[in-house]
């Protein structure tokens, strides 16, 4: 079976000005279907730049992609947001949930754009809510949830629409250590029951810990790649 | 689709509703370009339709020959002591032109005119029998004098709704009183039926109607004989009226004996300018206030563009999550279109309010006649539609075109 993600020399250069930036320098990465990789590295070393790639919302300066055997390394805009919407999830540091808009609605809104009926939507995003613990909390509006309630709501609506992967870039970064576990063991869950692959970028190890797959990136480059049995195989 | 529309709709109202003041601003320019619109166009049939009744009443292709000459500017000149039309050129046009259908004439003077101890000071116009058909007159009671009262110089007379009301009390009967015109006894043998305005703006029903002979004879004083305020005729068909205007003119001028290079010395006016001229006036009026209503839409329609350009900034983030979560190029779009188009047709609903209030208050304040169209209505609704979808389009496109990451990264 094919890789869901072939990455063949992927380059990011940001020109600012007369400098180029080499935001990412010559990217190999192979990642199978239901993986759970964490990513690590120093401040500034890239890897919101290769998330966003793999996430397909942005396009390297060069190089291959391949997700699930499409080349998306030059693919046009709406098929990269027909992929998005299909195919992947995201889980952001600071959770980009729409203001004054409810809970549901957030949770709604990749079915909205893939033209669900308005019941079918409903239906679905309040069963995401359940799985992420927010039954009943349908109607607030992200002002109304705490940090670790809001990164549900973001959780639930990166997994409604049942997506291959989800990218999650540092999404326990501003949450504390009780809400961070919580969104951990979610996360975990949805990787070992529905067999999600789960791309995560975090610099705290008790978290990387998680993982089944530890990616460590230095100056835009995988400088470390190691396969290990994940946290909770250990403690099992 | 359906679903992404209805929704997005619903999103665009919750939205607006949210900044009332400011959507109310933004619509401002549509709400007073659409009333101007509904405004305008009432006023402009209001008074096209009270011109056609006005044109309508003078008869059906009614020809006025006056005496005098035109001058440039269109207004008479050379009246006063002017004697050039004659009875004897009515019955030579009459006899020459076979386009006209028929022929009459009539002068005027004001009078004072006695009821008992109720008096007036009223025009009475003396007649021939088919001035009345030319002009169309029809009878409330009674009927015309004929051509025997005629000839027999009777004193009988028909009076208009104005001078009934003048001469007579309510409910006291007019048919066959005496009234004076002049000291002279003149027997009433028909009232009028209502005419209202003249395209002039003149009081129609304010006459009195004697045979021309009893005027000339009893009533006028003959230093003038056989001469007439006015000649009117008529043809069969109004496509007819120019070619019987230029065989007036040729017939007049010889029996003038005018030369080559002298002026009409009398005037030919046919229904039809007439109405023409009332025409331009109110088409003067629509095009000021066409340009009123297309200046408005314009500010209105550069006031969403401005509104709808800060609203994709204040919202990039949101435009990026949406991208993030698989929103395409054209639901962007949309959903941007959606909130300029219902901007618009709000302000546009709004704008066909303050139009009808505005259309009846000119009607009660100024005491113009208005007429309320749906295809004016229609016509607004369609406008600003089209402004909402023509100036959305930059802002709406603008929003569809940011590259996902760096809206999701705006702060
Ligand atoms: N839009 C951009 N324009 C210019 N330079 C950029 C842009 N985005 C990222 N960079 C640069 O690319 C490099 C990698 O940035 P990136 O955000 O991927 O780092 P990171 O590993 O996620 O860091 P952190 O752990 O702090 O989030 C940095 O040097 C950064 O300055
Ligand atoms: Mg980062």
């Amino acid at each position: 079976m094919v890789p869901l993600i072939v990455c063949e020399d992927l380059w990011k250069i940001y020109r600012i000005g007369d400098v180029d930036v080499q935001a990412l320098r010559g990217i190999n990465l192979t990642i199978d279907r239901g993986e759970f990789v964490a990513v690590m590295g120093t401040s500034g070393s890239g890897k919101s730049t290769l998330m966003n790639l793999l996430g397909c919302l942005d396009q390297p300066t060069r190089g291959r992609y391949e997700l699930d055997g499409l080349d998306v390394s030059t693919a046009k805009p709406d098929v990269l947001a027909e992929l998005r919407n299909r195919q992947i999830g995201f889980v952001f540091q600071n959770f980009n949930l729409i203001p004054r808009t409810s809970a549901l609605e957030n949770a709604q809104l990749p079915l909205f754009y893939r033209g669900v009926s308005i019941k079918e939507q409903r239906r679905q995003a309040a069963a995401a809510l359940q799985r992420v613990g927010l039954a009943g909390r349908e109607q607030h509006y992200p002002a109304q949830l705490s940090g670790g309630q809001q990164q549900r709501v973001a959780i639930a609506r990166a997994l409604v629409g049942a997506p291959s992967i989800l990218f999650a870039d540092e999404p326990t970064g501003n949450l504390d250590t009780a809400s961070s576990r919580e969104i951990m063991d979610i996360l975990e869950h949805l990787n070992r029951e529905d067999g999600i692959t789960i791309i995560l970028v975090t610099h705290e190890p008790d978290i990387a810990a998680y993982a089944s797959r530890e990616l460590i990136m230095k100056d835009g480059q995988i400088v470390q790649d190691v396969r290990r049995a994940s946290h909770l195989s250990v403690v099992t | 689709m359906s679903a992404f529309v209805l929704l997005t709709v619903m999103t665009a109202l919750r939205i607006l509703s949210r900044n009332r003041l400011r959507a109310g601003l933004t619509m401002l320019g549509i709400v007073i370009g659409v009333g101007a619109v509904i405004a305008m166009v009432s006023i402009g049939q209001g008074a096209r339709a009270a011109v056609q009744a006005q044109v309508a009443s003078m008869g059906t292709n009614v020809i006025v020959i006056m005496p005098g000459s035109t001058t440039v500017s269109g207004v008479r000149g050379g009246q006063g002591g002017a004697v050039t039309l004659t009875i004897n050129d009515a019955a030579d046009l009459k006899k020459r032109s076979p386009l006209l259908s028929d022929t009459g004439w009539a002068r005027r003077d004001v009078m004072q005119i006695v009821n008992g101890n109720r008096n007036w000071n009223g025009p009475v116009n003396g007649v021939s029998p088919s001035y009345l058909t030319i002009r169309d007159w029809s009878f409330m009671s009674g009927g015309p004098f004929t051509q025997a009262d005629m000839e027999s110089a009777a004193r009988v007379a028909l009076i208009g709704q104005t001078t009934l009301e003048n001469l007579f009390d309510p409910g006291e009967e007019a048919m066959g009183a005496t009234i004076r015109i002049k000291n002279v006894p003149f027997q009433v043998v028909g009232v009028l039926a209502p005419k209202g305005q003249s395209a002039q703006g003149t009081d129609q029903d304010d006459v009195i109607f004697i045979p021309f002979t009893t005027a000339e004879r009893k009533v006028f004083g003959s230093q003038f004989l056989g001469s007439v305020g006015a000649l009117f005729a008529s043809t069969e068909e109004s496509a007819d009226l120019p070619e019987a205007v230029e065989h007036i003119r040729e017939t007049l001028r010889a029996r003038h004996r005018l030369e080559p290079d002298q002026a009409d010395d009398f005037t030919i006016r046919t229904q039809v300018d007439i109405g023409k001229v009332q025409e331009s006036t109110s088409q003067t009026l629509t095009v000021m206030l066409f340009a009123i209503a297309s200046v408005s839409l314009l500010v209105g329609g550069i006031g969403i563009m401005n509104i709808l350009l800060v609203s994709v900034t204040e919202r990039t983030k949101e435009i990026g999550i949406r991208m993030a979560v698989g929103a395409k190029r054209m639901h962007i779009l949309t959903q941007f279109l959606i909130e300029a188009i219902t901007l618009s047709l709000f302000g546009g609903m709004i704008g066909v309010l303050v139009g009808i209030v505005g259309a009846r208050l000119t009607t009660v304040i100024a005491g113009w006649p208005t007429m309320i169209s749906l295809d004016a209505i229609l016509t607004a609704f369609l406008f600003s539609l089209a402004v909402g979808l023509f100036f959305g389009l930059y802002p709406a496109n603008k929003a569809a075109r940011l590259n996902p990451i760096e809206a999701l990264r705006y702060e």
